[in-house]
């Protein structure tokens, strides 16, 4: 049953390990917009699709 | 085929439309942009959101001071002789187009390597070679593109901002001790006799414990220095009962565990300060792309033209203005200094003051006075006096821009925390007594327990959720508010004052009546044609206001700024403009704006503009004059008086006259005799009102644009709703006092278990979450319940 010191042990650091995620994340300002990143994660997509090279355009004047 | 939608903008296209690959433009500005855009393979801007774009302005000579080292210094985040950080703000940002064409940038040009947006601060931030590429730059290349930055004084003498994200690692520490508590609690809820576990138990206590250090020493702080900061006044707030609780729980349970009494209340400790800290976080919105903290500075350039004795034009900062300075004045720019004008055509806008947008003609050797916008084209001035000490900018050294509104205050929840916290110590020290006459051994055990479920955590989660969830709804009805108090405040109202330019008249002059000799048909056409050719507002209001007419060929058209215009039609001649142009020698009415008319050297008469109100203006101050006193402080003439009076109830005061000062003085009067004041005013000018008052709340056509220091911001569509709105913060404060009702019913069960003697650590791990929860849910169900009844 003394296994339950190496399962405490594994809990706790996994779960520090994420509170240290979470310290770091907060500090790298990932909850400081929280809106713009859910705008920009669909640009990619339809960048790529609707970008047949441009035909020649009638330059200005 | 005529009301085409510019391609690129979105305005009506009118009858200079360009056509450009088959697609319409209003004006050249947007063509120019599609043609940047088109060129550079990012037309996906279009295909993201119809016409995001903006017209790009006029900007010659406007950024040269981008040039100077001193003040790029100021402006940049970083710089390593290389590569340069710089944050904008861009009040044009308002679509995912505009995310999409700005995180492209380096596609615009390679010395970009990166730019990311804020979308809610409505900042940009772009990295950039600065070997090769200034500052100025890419500020001409944003504006080139439609997205001028704005720049002003406010970004040179802040800094760099820290943000504050303290409260976010005290909610993550609580959140984290809380579920581990929790956990490693379990087993002992169902006290089960268990070998193995009876074995771990104080292992498992040990860790508990451990878990709850942070949460005491660091998550919780805020609550021992306010309880602290409290107590020094002597006042009893809710955090002296909440910092007690705290203290007793971490002692007690500590204890316990020493002397292996039990398991503690880490589980109980951990969730109270965990559900805390989350009712703060709530109440903590912020509007980021408002501010609420602006003052001058926010308005005025960074730096200004200086023409320099030998005639060399060299840009300067507007802190280093000396009195005698000849400066430059460019259109569109803002005059930073009072000063007199030197030569050129002033006609200067001052709605950012008063609220009042027809601009105002100046000839030289006129005083101007800061804050003003120049409208048409160059002027230059001497300054007189510095920017601090200038007629606007002296406002701000009054002692009500340094004050906090908030301290002053004591909210609902402070005031029963008083009761409250003496009631809970009286029952705490009623049952010691009792206990240790009975039975010693269980006195201090009811003593702490007492002070640990008395702790009113549900009492100090009402007002936040409260609060929180209105600001959120009263956010999405456009109105505003910087924090949660200012609910509070607004329901304790009993004056209201308002302003009148630009508060409680829309910002167009859009009525005007005609007195004096009826216009012959005739006339009437060739005075609307007139008024065709001319760019002058009050041309164009007019113009707006007559019926529809043939279109003339004029024979003659000519505009004498700042008089009037004058044209020729079939031998008929028109004179439109002020009295003395048209050849009227007396002017009876100096109050109102008036436009005279003559044709063939004939007085005919005068069209006369009045301002015109907001909808609803009557009907809403109709409403409100059964409860509140009301006030218009007008810092104009009295032309409109015999206007107002039929307008609004008759107890309305009217002053006016009043300069930014007597407003301020004028609340702080009322204010010594018992009033809270509610100001609702637009300009800067209302500034030191909007300070003053108890609740100021700032009108704005467009939230977007700047509006000065006060508590709310309301948007001007929203007006008529003001109303509605203080009458949802006084129900937001019953729903409050119901839910202490609520609250105390738990007390109660809960002080019957400690009273007892009987608390067990799982009666309170499953009473404080229960409540926090019921309360929370309680609130937020009832706030929105109040915001369906409003518009």
């Amino acid at each position: 049953m003394s296994v339950i010191y190496i399962l405490l042990t594994i809990s706790i650091i996994v779960a520090i390990a994420f509170f240290i995620a979470f310290i770091f994340a907060v500090k790298n300002g990932q909850y400081d917009d929280s809106y713009t990143p859910s705008v920009r994660m669909l640009f990619e997509d339809e960048l790529v699709k609707d970008k047949p090279k441009q035909t020649i355009k009638t330059n200005k004047d | 085929m005529e009301h085409q939608q510019c391609f690129h903008c979105g305005d009506s296209c009118g009858k200079d439309t360009i056509l450009f690959q088959n697609k319409s433009f209003c004006c050249n500005g947007c063509k120019t942009v599609y043609e940047i855009f088109s060129e550079n393979d990012l037309t996906c801007y279009y295909d993201l959101q119809a016409s995001p774009g903006s017209i790009p302005k006029e900007i010659q000579g406007k950024y040269d001071f981008l040039s100077q080292q001193t003040i790029i210094d100021k402006l940049i985040e970083f710089d390593d002789g290389k590569t340069q950080i710089v944050t904008l703000y861009i009040p044009h940002i308002h679509c995912s187009s505009c995310i999409w064409i700005l995180e492209n940038l380096h596609k615009l040009n390679s010395e970009i390597s990166t730019s990311q947006v804020d979308f809610g601060k409505k900042t940009v931030r772009v990295t950039y070679n600065s070997k090769t590429y200034a500052l100025k730059d890419l500020v001409l290349l944003l504006s080139a593109i439609g997205y001028e930055p704005y720049i002003s004084l406010d970004d040179f003498t802040t800094g760099k901002k820290n943000v504050n994200r303290s409260l976010i690692y005290k909610l993550g520490i609580a959140g984290f001790a809380f579920g581990n508590v929790m956990f490693l609690s379990f087993p002992e809820y169902f006290e089960v006799g268990e070998f193995w576990l009876e074995q771990y138990k104080p292992l498992f206590r040990w860790l508990m414990f451990f878990f709850s250090l942070p949460v005491v020493f660091y998550a919780a702080q805020d609550y021992f220095i306010s309880a602290y900061k409290g107590l020094r006044s002597k006042i009893l707030n809710i955090d002296v009962p909440i910092a007690l609780g705290i203290i007793v729980l971490f002692l007690r349970s500590t204890i316990e565990i020493i002397l292996d009494l039990g398991s503690g209340f880490f589980d109980s400790l951990t969730g109270l300060i965990f559900f805390l800290l989350l009712g703060k976080f709530f109440q903590q919105k912020t509007y980021a792309f408002l501010s609420f903290e602006r003052d001058y500075k926010s308005y005025f350039p960074i730096a200004i033209t200086k023409i320099f004795n030998d005639g060399e034009e060299k840009p300067i900062q507007v802190y280093d203005i000396k009195k005698g300075d000849r400066l430059l004045i460019r259109n569109e720019e803002l005059i930073p200094v009072d000063g007199i004008l030197i030569n050129g055509k002033a006609s200067i806008d001052y709605s950012f003051v008063t609220g009042e947008s027809e601009t105002i003609s100046k000839k030289s050797g006129d005083k101007l006075f800061s804050g003003g916008k120049q409208t048409s084209g160059v002027i230059e001035m001497e300054a007189i006096k510095t920017v601090e000490q200038s007629y606007l900018t002296q406002l701000w050294s009054n002692d009500v821009f340094t004050k906090n509104k908030d301290d002053s205050f004591t909210t609902l929840t402070n005031t029963i925390s008083k009761r409250f916290t003496i009631a809970v110590l009286s029952i705490a020290i009623i049952a010691t007594t009792f206990w240790l006459v009975v039975d010693a051994s269980k006195a201090m055990n009811v003593f702490t327990a007492v002070l640990i479920i008395a702790c009113p955590c549900a009492i100090a989660l009402s007002a936040p959720f409260t609060f929180g969830n209105l600001l959120r709804i009263f956010g999405k009805k456009k109105f505003y508010l910087k924090n949660a108090t200012v609910i509070e405040q607004l329901a304790a109202i009993n004056t209201i004052i308002f302003d009148k330019t630009g508060t409680i008249t829309s910002n167009k002059k859009s009525t005007a009546t005609y007195e004096g000799d009826p216009l012959t048909t005739t006339e009437e056409v060739l005075l609307k044609n007139t008024l065709r050719g001319s760019n002058h507002p009050l041309s164009r209001t007019l113009y707006d206001l007559l019926n529809e007419h043939d279109i003339l060929t004029l024979d003659a058209f000519e505009e004498h700024i700042g008089k009037g215009i004058e044209a020729t039609h079939n031998n008929d001649n028109i004179k439109v403009g002020s009295a003395s142009f048209v050849g009227k020698t007396q002017d009876v009415s100096v109050l109102n704006t008036t436009v005279h008319i003559s044709t063939n050297n004939t007085y005919k008469g005068k069209y006369t503009f009045y301002n015109s109100y907001r909808i609803g203006l009557s009907k809403l101050f109709n409403m409100l004059k059964k409860n509140y006193d009301l006030v218009i402080l007008s810092g104009d003439n009295e032309g409109e008086l015999e206007n107002l009076t039929k307008l609004l109830p008759t107890k309305t005061k009217l002053l006016f006259n009043q300069k930014p000062k007597d407003k301020l003085e004028y609340i702080k009067y009322h204010q010594t005799e018992g009033a809270k004041v509610l100001m609702v005013g637009d300009g800067l000018n209302d500034a030191g009102a909007l300070a003053q008052s108890n609740v100021g709340i700032a009108l704005s056509e467009n939230v977007n644009v700047f509006s000065p220091a006060c508590d709310a911001i309301l948007d001007a569509t929203k007006f008529n709703q003001l109303y509605a709105y203080i009458k949802a913060s006084k129900s937001a404060i019953k729903i409050i006092k119901y839910s202490f009702a609520l609250s105390f019913i738990y007390n109660s069960v809960g002080l019957y278990f400690a009273v007892t003697g009987q608390l067990a650590p799982v009666v309170a791990a499953i009473l404080m979450p229960l409540s926090s929860i019921s309360i929370v849910i309680f609130t937020t169900i009832a706030t929105n319940f109040l915001g369906k009844s409003l518009e």
